[in-house]
């Protein structure tokens, strides 16, 4: 029927995944499984518990219920860099970025991860070292150029645009070369004009690389256009599924957003 | 490593530099030559705290620790026999440590190595704790490895110390040795491999959802850090001649964080100007502390005035310019060339 939803070609499956803080029940009961190449969305309002869904998914909390399942590998308990060598790069609500280090060298760090060469041939100065070194270089400026920040590779990353920040910390996400992208409310922060850019951006780095992509967004207006199947949250749990459409005309999930100035166009 | 217009500069300038320390002894007085020897050794220590602090961001206040495993290590390995067995009088020196006997720069390089190999098993616990308690346990390790020194009576000779270390450490040998550290760190720091230990520093959420084993980086960055604080041990020691447990106390380790910190956190070449300033500085302040004849009114030398005054100078830098002489800028040639057609112009 949806064939977003299907398990068989997932990518990202969860399966009852609870999350509890002490008393707070932030996540509760959650289910999803993610289509290969898809761009899928997480949605719901303040507190909703999407921020604890990215932190299950990447790896800083372990849930206390439920498995999560990545290209078929179960991922519970494992540490966020075993994640990342899986194929899952996340980003951040709030950018995290080295300001005082340039383009080049952020986009850099995303590429050490699939480097071959160990720590000691660079203090040694081993030949090899060298060619992976400039390799390296070059994969992560062909990066920047995918992101339109190749005029700006030296310079610092703090001195960016906030826009610019978002697609330097994209490009170094990509920079691990992920099957599936993890993108917690990229647009916060961002003008309607500026938020259509960026979602249009990551329509077409999926088409590019191959990726999929799961958004986790308090608007429900900017995924709208980008993403093809969406999974609405309220209090941790998940309280509709579907299409753009089903989603938006859902009674349940406009209730939840009542209050809220998002469901203009039901 | 790409052969440019910078490499040949740089290789160059190592070399000639070395020529002309080779023949110092020429124009160079004994005691300009001790204080050039001391702020070798002090870069050496500079640039390694600086990896751990500067580029890794730890605070680690345990230096003096690992500089006092370094001294010893080497004292007893370049000591002859029968001056160890003359020298320990508490309790006769233990095996091992009796019969060892090496060449000066096996003695340095191993010095190294057992400093290394201790960080490792302190890194590994301290590291686990966070962030937040580090400096305070690694302060405590430097202090349990002085108060072992003090007690391992039949390998250190307890708290009377080692005298008569043979002075393996010319200027020269000094100076190789700093250059050494000086380009395995450039080479680690200038890397990727610096790339990553500088986003842990900056942060390391980001850090470590980018596939990089954090903990392992931490680790490594400490130990090498503790590998060349070693071979400054080392070298100071030889250097000295004199080493006893009360010189590798908590001022030691605060004197490389001086260095590192008026130098720039992050910066290698900083660590060296602030390492040669503040050795400059602290030999000149001696003067202080000596008695002093005005003409009119003569002074008495009160002890311990070399460290207000120095203490004082500090605050004023830490003031004035909080990011240190360098920030996390190098020294580089396209800098200096790009200093003087600026100021042709
Ligand atoms: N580390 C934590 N300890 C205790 N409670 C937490 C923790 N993290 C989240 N919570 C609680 O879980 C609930 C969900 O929070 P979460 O940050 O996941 O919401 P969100 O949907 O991301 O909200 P926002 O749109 O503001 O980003 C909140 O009630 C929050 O107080
Ligand atoms: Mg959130």
């Amino acid at each position: 029927m949806n064939a977003a939803n299907d398990k068989a070609g997932a990518i990202l499956v969860a399966e009852n995944v609870t999350m509890r803080f002490g008393g707070v029940t932030a996540v509760s009961d959650l289910s999803f499984a993610l289509r290969k190449g898809a761009i899928g969305g997480v949605i719901g309002p303040n507190g909703a518990g999407k921020t604890t869904v990215f932190n299950v998914l990447s790896g800083f909390y372990t849930p206390q219920e439920g498995e999560i399942t990545l290209l078929g590998k179960n991922i519970k308990g494992l540490q966020p860099y075993e994640i990342c060598k899986m194929g899952m790069a996340p980003t951040f609500q709030n950018i995290r970025l080295s300001p005082q280090m340039t383009v080049l060298e952020n986009i850099m760090v995303g590429c050490h991860v699939r480097r071959h060469g160990r720590w000691w041939s660079a203090a040694l100065g081993l030949p090899g070292f060298y060619r992976e070194e400039r390799e390296l270089q070059a994969k992560a400026a062909a990066l920047a150029e995918k992101v339109n920040l190749d005029k700006q590779l030296g310079e610092t990353a703090g001195s960016l645009p906030y826009g610019a920040q978002r697609r330097l910390e994209i490009a170094r996400a990509l920079a691990t070369e992920p099957a599936l992208l993890l993108l917690d409310e990229p647009a916060a922060g961002m003008n309607p004009q500026e938020s259509i850019e960026l979602m249009r951006f990551i329509g077409k780095i999926r088409d590019e690389f191959n990726l999929s992509i799961l958004l986790i967004e308090h608007d429900m207006k900017v995924v709208m256009g980008v993403c093809e199947y969406i999974w609405v949250m309220e209090y941790g749990a998940l309280i509709a599924e579907g299409l753009p459409d089903q989603v938006r005309n859902n009674p349940l999930v406009i209730r939840a957003y009542l209050g809220e100035d998002v469901i203009t166009n039901a | 490593m790409r052969f440019d217009r910078n490499t040949f500069l740089t290789l160059a300038a190592m070399l000639v530099f070395g020529l002309i320390l080779w023949q110092s002894e020429k124009f160079l007085g004994d005691y300009q030559i001790y204080i050039a020897k001391l702020i070798f050794i002090n870069i050496i220590l500079a640039l390694s705290l600086n990896l751990i602090y500067g580029f890794t961001g730890l605070f680690s206040l345990g230096h003096a620790g690992f500089i006092a495993i370094g001294a010893y290590v080497a004292a007893i390995c370049i000591l002859p026999q029968a001056q160890k067995e003359m020298m320990w009088i508490l309790e006769p020196i233990a095996w091992p440590a009796s019969h060892i006997f090496t060449p000066f720069w096996v003695a340095v390089l191993g010095a190294g190595l057992f400093a290394g190999i201790f960080a490792f098993f302190i890194a590994v616990p301290v590291l686990k704790l966070g962030d937040d308690y580090l400096g305070m346990a690694t302060l405590a390790f430097a202090e349990i490895i002085r108060v072992l020194i003090v007690n391992a009576t039949p390998i250190t000779n307890g708290s009377l110390g080692i005298k008569g270390i043979p002075n393996h450490s010319t200027l020269i040998v000094c100076y190789i040795w700093a250059l050494f550290t000086l380009v395995i760190l450039a080479r680690l720091c200038y890397s990727n491999f610096g790339n990553i230990l500088r986003c842990i520093r900056d942060n390391e959420i980001a850090a470590s959802v980018m596939g990089i084993n954090v903990f392992h980086y931490k680790v490594l960055s400490f130990c090498v850090g503790a590998f060349f604080a070693g071979i400054g041990g080392a070298l100071l020691g030889s250097h000295l001649s004199t080493i006893d447990p009360k010189m590798f106390n908590f001022l030691l380790t605060f004197n490389v964080l001086m260095f590192v910190v008026t130098g720039g956190l992050g910066s290698l070449t900083g660590s060296i100007l602030g390492a040669t300033i503040i050795t400059i500085l602290l030999e000149w302040l001696r003067a202080l502390e000596e008695p002093m004849n005005l003409g009119f009114i003569e002074l008495p030398g009160i002890p311990g005035m070399r460290m207000v005054v120095f203490s004082v100078v500090l605050l004023a830098i830490i003031l004035k310019r909080r990011e240190g002489i360098m920030g996390t800028r190098e020294l580089t040639w396209n800098r200096i060339f790009a200093f003087f057609s600026r100021h042709k112009a």
